[in-house]
């Protein structure tokens, strides 16, 4: 537990630096053009039109935003899924008042602090000190790309937060990063937190455009 | 609250156990047997005699405990049995306790089984109706007797009334403590007067349960709560594809596990040893086997199933005949043909298989949900190399069984034994299973294919009925195998070879596939299947002729009066020919299984979907309903099991043959928000009580079934229907 | 490791892997039996015991994570709900088998401790986690709506 703790906490630090160092060097990227099946800012770089590449950045933005281990906690509805197949949870468990879970079963009443593998069989349980179900306005799944693009930039539908802040929240919140520190038996998002926050930063400030409809 | 430490529970939870007969007082066994008590009784079970008060034991604080010699796994024995003898007895509630009675077949057989005790086939109140009543009797008169001499007045003047022994006259009384000791010295009446039915005072009353407090504070033992000193918990690596066998073991790694004991391997996998549960569950996973899958099933279940559908087309043995089909079909009227196919499907009981063995002072101790107690322990016996009657089983509450306990093959008993002699014979060893171990251990209930062809006549009539039934038979080379008579084993083709309704043609065949998969009984056995097939496809012809399901059915069952009377009930109840509830619709569904009848009406509609139970109304025909409110709890998770298993369940082999499902999350359990609402109406009865563990079950499915044929045209034809939806 | 917590009321430290789930502390270090194994991946919910007062699932609750926190299992569940609970569990004699009435009692207790006056659909949410094989579940919904009439008075 203590392990993975310090390993979300090293997560996090990389990602500070890396989008420290992208952002002074974003005009003139460098380095690898793909981190663990997620293109890099670096990639982008030969689209001239600003407009084009922002929205070129948020397609790539969408291929973590729109993975299972996103999407299963932002579901349009009242019941989040699972897995890779993104299947209903089981057991069947609902949003609650807050998005948390109803009172006798609350989402902290299987997910911990931290992943737990199971004893006795593969696989794990995820946790995370914040584990719920993002609120309805939050819900991406089934949603197509350029609309996620609209609801994330929009403060009523992101949390009240500014572009700048939603750069802060992509790139270094510890739920986010649980993307790709999901416990044994499920796939990570694409990329890192890093390069992923990168793309975020990258797409702000050529003015996050949304890709076409 | 419970004390803290690592003080073991096991000790003074165990001291009541079988020594008990020594350390209370009254009516000990064998000097009743000794005085002929043993024979008193013999006509009962046919040749196998025992003493009545095997099953009383009356102690100097008042307490009557029963020894019930069926398990308890929420069937309600433990309750049921003993009301029998509270009745004739004429005990007081309050002083009566159950406990499991030792494991001796000569004292203990059920007289449905032979010489053989055990649990199944809703069996164990049917069993002893008349027995424990006799033996409850029987200890009266002793008592009364006794209380005569002391009291010098003539034994007819006593009166017995909840737990007092009276003599008006001289206005004497005594608790049953007082004089046991006294009774013990009585002989044993050769055949004690019963009670007429019209003085019963606890029979067909809703009596408490004896066993429902120490199960609300976590007090009651079930054998995973059975810790002996010096006990090691071991796990067993099984293989994924049924049938295959260890090749080789790296074991290094599991070793290396803190808490790791031992490594040995079993004929059935291989045996991690350890202090703690987690230790020996970290080296499980720590170990490396490679199987030989020589003699394993290596086919997917699709091509099982393609292959047992593929039998179905052709007819199998002859298991029933009457009439002509082949003449009849040749008739006027409309032809109606389905194929049916129904997964194999895993128990599931909530509290995985587990064992404890320990040697005792003379020879091995045994704590498990033993459902078949003799064959269990003939089996460790055999394992340890000591004679059965050195093998004490404890036969522990079960978290459930629906079947599971069950084993012809005494499989678990047989590793539990194995695990333990392979550790050296001498520390006490867990055997647990987990829910990985359950869901894909096998044993399951057989795949099995059915084929169904009907004639409906012009005016209406169900002139023939063709079902040819093709899987597998887990009786075929058990020590059940007596049940299978001219190659037919009976449990494939009950509820169909028999079926109920009038239909002049009938013919009812059936193909024996055999596979390495283990397969086993599954809560009511073969009706979980055919009572599906036989009870949609009857709805479906009677459509076709015109009929109301209810009244077309009752039409048939002109010479079934206990299958018609519970199905007028259940239409009594449900309010039958009034309109659903908007979307909805209703199906019905009647099944007579191990000698009680059951008949139920759902109420349905679809969302998502997916169907969704509102209602259930289920009239029950179990004879005298001994405890009503048992009854009414064995529907409801009757209908709940059934539903569950109908809605989600199916274990699938991929293609290689291994097990795909693993745990609750792929193989569903009916969850609280699934269960319908169910209202019981026990049909009044003077026959003697029948089963009600298993009956409740077959109805449910197809009654939803045909609700889903009214809500959407077509019967499910293969189950589970939320994956074939 | 040694780990710090309260069971039941009382102090307890318990040395042992930090892995170890609480369920199988609970059972083989301290022999408290009536929180069950039933599946060990949070399925089925007979493992539950009350976390600081809330539900919790202890086949995935380790050791390591519990320094401080107070447990409460089967065994020393008190107070207004886990009477009323009792009490009407015994008057419907809701359990069959028994093995997974413990959690259930865990779960139904926390539940009325929140809402006084669970409908259905509270208690299907509360107790979605909570599987019956022998399917109780209809006395289980009379019987936690029959405790929180009784708490009302």
């Amino acid at each position: 537990m203590r392990r993975t703790a310090c390993l979300v906490a090293l997560a996090t630090l990389l990602a500070l630096a890396a989008c420290g160092e992208k952002k002074e060097e974003a005009k003139v990227p460098e380095g690898p053009l793909e981190v663990l099946g997620l293109k890099t800012v670096a990639a982008f770089s030969a689209i001239a039109d600003p407009a084009e590449r922002s929205a070129a950045l948020f397609g790539e933005m969408a291929k973590v935003i729109a993975h299972p281990r996103c999407l299963n906690c932002h579901p349009r509805g009242d019941t989040p899924t699972q897995g890779e197949s993104m299947r209903p949870h089981e057991p069947p468990v609902a949003r609650g008042a807050n998005g948390h879970g109803p009172p006798g079963m609350m989402c902290s009443t299987c997910h911990g602090a931290t992943n737990v593998a199971f004893a006795g069989s593969p696989g794990s349980i995820p946790g995370h000190p914040h584990w719920g179900l993002a609120p309805l306005e939050m819900a991406w799944a089934g949603v197509p790309a350029a609309e996620i693009c609209a609801q994330i930039k929009d403060p009523s539908r992101n949390g009240g937060r500014t572009l700048e802040a939603l750069v802060e929240h992509m790139g270094k919140d510890s739920l986010v990063g649980w993307g790709w520190e999901p416990g044994e038996g499920r796939a990570p998002a694409p990329g890192d937190q890093a390069t992923f926050g990168a793309l975020v930063a990258a797409w702000v400030e050529t003015g996050a455009h949304c890709p076409a409809p | 609250m419970a004390k803290l430490g690592l003080e073991s529970p096991s000790r003074r939870a165990f001291l009541g156990g079988t020594g008990a007969l020594v350390v209370a007082v009254a009516l000990p066994l064998k000097s009743l047997a000794q005085s002929g008590a043993a024979k008193v009784l013999a006509g009962e079970a046919g040749a196998q005699s025992f003493a009545p008060n095997a099953f009383v034991r009356i102690a100097t604080d008042d307490t009557v405990t029963v020894l019930i010699k069926h398990i308890e796994f929420g069937q309600g024995p433990f309750t049921g049995l003993a009301t029998l003898v509270a009745e004739e007895l004429d005990a007081d509630w309050a002083q009566i306790r159950a406990e499991h009675a030792p494991a001796d077949a000569t004292l203990y057989a059920n007289a449905a089984f032979g010489p053989i005790q055990g649990t199944g086939g809703s069996t164990a109140m049917a069993v002893s109706y008349e027995l424990m009543r006799k033996a409850g009797a029987a200890a009266r008169v002793m008592l009364v007797a006794a209380a005569a001499k002391a009291w010098s007045v003539p034994p007819a003047e006593i009166t017995v009334a909840k737990g007092v022994v009276a003599h008006e006259a001289t206005g004497r009384s005594s608790g049953f403590g007082a004089l046991a000791e006294a009774a013990a010295q009585e002989a044993p009446p050769a055949e004690p007067a019963l009670k007429t039915p019209d003085r019963f005072v606890y029979i067909g009353k809703d009596m408490p349960k004896l066993d429902t407090g120490g199960k609300l504070d976590g007090s009651a033992l079930f054998t995973l709560d059975v810790y002996r000193d010096g006990m090691l918990t071991a796990v067993v690596a099984h293989p994924d594809k049924l049938g295959a066998k260890v090749a080789s073991v790296d074991e290094t790694a599991a070793r290396a596990v803190p808490g790791v004991v031992d490594v040995k391997t079993l004929g059935s996998g291989v045996a991690v040893y350890a202090e703690t549960t987690f230790a020996a569950l970290k080296g499980r996973r720590a170990l490396a086997v490679a199987w030989d899958e020589t003699g394993a099933e290596t086919r997917s279940s699709a091509e099982i199933a393609a292959a047992a559908q593929e039998a179905a087309r052709g007819r199998g043995a002859l298991a029933r005949e009457a009439g002509s089909v082949d003449e009849a079909f040749k008739g006027e009227g409309t032809i109606l043909q389905a194929e049916y196919l129904f997964p194999y499907l895993a128990h599931a009981p909530m509290e995985p298989l587990d064992a404890v063995i320990a040697r005792s002072e003379d020879g091995i101790e045994a704590w498990m949900g033993s459902q078949i107690q003799t064959l269990d322990q003939g089996t460790i016996a055999a394992v340890c190399g000591v004679e059965p009657a050195k093998v004490a089983i404890h036969t522990m509450l079960a978290g459930g069984s629906f079947g599971r306990r069950a084993q012809p093959t005494s499989h678990l008993a047989a590793e539990a034994a194995q695990a333990f002699m392979a550790a050296g014979g001498t520390r006490p060893v867990k055997l647990m299973w987990t829910r990985e171990d359950d869901i894909r251990g096998g044993y399951y209930r057989p795949l099995m294919a059915h084929r169904l062809r009907g004639l409906v006549a012009p005016d209406g009539a169900i002139l023939a009925w063709e079902q040819v039934i093709a899987g597998q038979s887990f009786l075929a080379g058990s020590p059940f195998e007596g049940m299978v008579q001219n190659g037919i084993d009976p449990t494939m083709v009950e509820g169909a070879s028999d079926l109920h309704y009038a239909i002049p043609n009938l013919h009812v065949s059936v193909h024996t596939l055999p596979s390495p998969v283990t397969t086993l009984w599954w809560r009511s056995v073969g009706h979980t299947h055919t009572g599906y097939a036989v009870e949609t496809f009857l709805d479906e012809l009677l459509e076709r002729g015109g009929k109301d399901p209810v009244e077309g059915r009752l039409a048939l069952l002109a010479e079934e009066p206990r299958l018609a009377g519970v199905l007028s009930r259940a239409a009594e109840i449900a309010g039958w020919g009034r309109a659903p509830g908007e979307g909805r619709a209703f199906g019905v569904a009647a099944v007579h299984s191990f000698n009680s009848y059951v008949a139920q009406i759902a109420e349905v509609s679809i969302e998502g979907g997916v169907p969704r139970v509102h209602r259930v109304w289920c009239a029950v025909d179990c004879g005298l309903a001994v405890n009503p409110n048992v009854v009414a709890a064995q529907m409801e998770g009757g209908i709940g099991y059934g539903l569950g298993a109908m809605l989600f369940d199916e274990i699938t082999l991929e293609a290689g043959g291994a097990v795909r499902q693993s745990n609750f999350h792929d193989y569903r359990s009916l969850r609280i928000g699934e269960m319908p609402e169910v209202e019981v109406a026990i049909v009044p009865s003077t026959e003697n009580p029948t089963g009600v563990g298993e009956p409740g079950v077959p109805p449910i499915a197809p009654a939803v079934a045909n609700a889903m044929r009214r809500l959407t045209g077509r019967t499910p034809r293969r189950l589970p229907v939320v994956a074939a939806v | 490791m040694v780990v710090s917590l309260s069971v039941n009321g009382e102090a307890v430290e318990v040395d042992a892997d930090p892995d170890t789930p609480l369920l199988w502390v609970l059972r083989d270090h301290l022999r408290l039996t009536g929180t069950k194994f039933g599946c060990g991946i949070a399925q089925c919910g007979a493992c539950t015991v009350h976390l600081n007062g809330q539900p919790r699932r202890a086949c995935v609750t380790p050791l390591g994570s519990l320094d401080g926190y107070d447990v409460t299992t089967i065994e020393g569940l008190k107070g207004p709900e886990a009477d009323a609970v009792r009490a009407a569990w015994t008057a419907l004699d809701t359990p069959q088998c028994g093995y997974c009435q413990s959690g259930q009692i865990m779960t139904a207790a926390a539940l009325l401790a929140a809402v006084p006056s669970p409908g259905d659909g509270d208690i299907d949410a509360a107790l979605a986690g909570n599987i019956c094989r022998c399917a109780t579940y209809v006395r289980i919904r009379k019987a936690v709506k029959t405790a929180a009439a009784a708490l009302k008075g």
